[in-house]
């Protein structure tokens, strides 16, 4: 078999996945190499998570705007916005909510959908608002106790206790 | 429970044993969900006392469960650094668990096809890990550990966001379906990089196994989906598996055109390896991995008929620097265990049933 592009002997036979059908070459050592190094446009999908956000952050907002948001905090795990953006990875839960406004189109732009259709546990959630109140009261009380508000950690205390539930 | 961990360098897992369908090309199927408790901040806000309570209550829970056989609990905390590198080279623990600090443990079920990290990136890590194409299997397995964790917890759930996650890229299913496909034709034909190309525009991901970023040592390479969101469970596992037996095709394909186009090259090339593996006297990780693959397609195309897929399997785990060390019993430098390793190659490669040596061995 002659290569596809010149006369000489086709040893190289390629298939090619992308666009619908695979389609088959047949080329010589010469041509299957440029062939293969060519390179492709690269298209969106694949940008790390940092760089998404960068994207999405970029657009429409001033230098101002992104400062402020950067300062906002969640009032549960009290991480914020800038340390996430740092780190890329949430405090907790609630992250998802207090942030939603921000993380929803990095989300979309991730996975190309903002809505689960998979799994759910059995034992729905119904409660989840108290678990996070547990994420809160604990971080409130270890605070009352670094500050020596030990009267404030007590009652923070009985709190964490009536939330909690034997399971 | 405890575990001996010079025992375990000894032992093989289930999903080293080979078999399984396509097992000549498929290494493993292997299943992660990602999971957190709904009343603990996540692990980048969770303090020591936090992440102690976390290892507490998940460890208690999981070991409760009395449904899938005998359950051990490794606390990685307290192990030595060469005992967490070899479960990381097992893949029963990621290297990030390996690696980091504070409270943090593992739950090892059924012949190390379940593994349960706790204190990940996330709360809970739960991976099933089969030989072979075997990914409806590896879902019914880690769906049932998933039922029975999630009876004794509260996981982080949120309605229209699914599973509750430190970083949004596992949001949703909290699922990552990888299948380990050995294609050392693909490489030798050049035909990879195309095919990762493909791939990533099916917004599935590449990596190699061992080895940063497409650069895979072995030439062995991970497919996996990326999105986690959107997409049912069983949706997950059929993006992934509908892609291999395409895969498989093209490194048979290449395999069969080497073995016709140029037989003699291959047939040298694989003879070769072979040849190294059994007399070298020192000899590197990287150099072992990549005569290795050689080795282990010369089997698979009958080029070699002295040696079992298992072995050679198992070979690509027990050369790497912690279970050296464990089966040749102590911490060794790199030059020494490159020493070690030719040895323990040698060793291995030229015991054959009668007793026989082909080449003589000091």
């Amino acid at each position: 078999m002659k290569c596809q592009r010149c006369d000489k002997p086709a040893t190289f036979h390629i298939t090619e996945l992308t666009g619908g059908k695979p389609q088959e070459l047949h080329l010589c050592e010469q041509h299957a190499r440029s062939y293969l190094t060519e390179s492709e446009p690269e298209q969106g999908g694949n940008q790390s998570l940092a760089g998404a956000l960068a994207q999405h952050l970029a657009v429409g907002q001033t230098a101002e705007e992104l400062n402020r948001l950067d300062q906002q905090a969640c009032p549960i795990c009290g991480i914020t916005f800038f340390e996430f953006r740092k780190e890329g990875r949430l405090g907790c839960p609630h992250d998802y909510i207090c942030f939603q406004k921000e993380i929803e189109p990095l989300i979309l732009n991730i996975h190309g959908e903002t809505r689960h259709v998979g799994k759910r546990p059995k034992c729905s959630p119904s409660n989840t608002d108290r678990q996070t109140d547990l994420i809160r009261l604990r971080r409130e009380m270890k605070e009352a106790i670094q500050s020596e508000d030990y009267e404030r950690a007590s009652q923070l205390r009985d709190e964490i206790r009536q939330v909690e539930q034997p399971r | 429970m405890n575990v001996d961990f010079s025992s375990l360098a000894r032992t093989s897992g289930e999903w080293l044993r080979g078999a399984g369908p396509e097992a000549d090309i498929v290494m493993s199927s292997r299943i992660r969900l990602a999971r957190n408790l709904a009343d603990y901040p996540f692990i980048s806000r969770a303090n020591a006392g936090d992440r102690t309570e976390i290892e507490r209550i998940l460890r208690d829970r999981i070991l409760s469960i009395e449904e899938v056989g005998a359950l051990t609990y490794v606390d990685v905390n307290k192990l030595a650094l060469l005992d967490r590198q070899l479960l990381a080279e097992r893949q029963l623990i990621s290297r990030e668990l390996s690696d980091a600090e504070g409270s943090r443990g593992v739950v090892l079920a059924d012949n190390e096809q379940a593994s349960l990290m706790v204190n990940e990136e996330d709360h809970l890590r739960i991976q099933v890990i089969q030989s072979g194409l075997n990914l409806q299997s590896a879902w019914e397995m880690i769906n049932q550990i998933d039922d029975l964790v999630e009876a004794r917890v509260t996981y982080a759930f949120n309605e229209n966001l699914g599973y509750l996650t430190a970083c949004p890229t596992n949001v949703g299913t909290g699922m990552r379906v990888s299948v380990m496909l050995h294609l050392p034709a693909l490489v030798i034909t050049r035909q990879i990089d195309k095919l990762f190309r493909s791939l990533q525009k099916i917004s599935l991901a590449v990596r190699g196994l061992y080895g940063e970023g497409t650069q895979a040592m072995g030439d062995f390479y991970q497919i996996s989906n990326q999105i986690t969101l959107g997409r049912s469970e069983a949706d997950l596992v059929k993006q992934v598996g509908d892609v291999i037996p395409t895969i498989i095709d093209y490194e048979r394909k290449a395999r069969e055109f080497l073995v016709r186009e140029s037989h003699e090259n291959l047939h040298d090339r694989v003879s070769r390896a072979y040849g190294i593996l059994r007399t070298a006297q020192t000899i590197s990780s990287e150099e072992t991995m990549h005569l290795l693959s050689s080795v282990r397609m010369g089997v698979n195309l009958g080029m070699i008929n002295d040696l079992e897929i298992p072995t050679v399997n198992k070979l690509f785990i027990y050369t790497q620097p912690a279970h050296l060390q464990k089966l040749t019993g102590g911490e060794l430098d790199t030059a020494d265990r490159n020493i070690e390793r030719a040895r323990y190659l040698r060793h291995l490669l030229n015991k054959d049933e009668h007793g026989e040596r082909g080449v003589s061995q000091n």
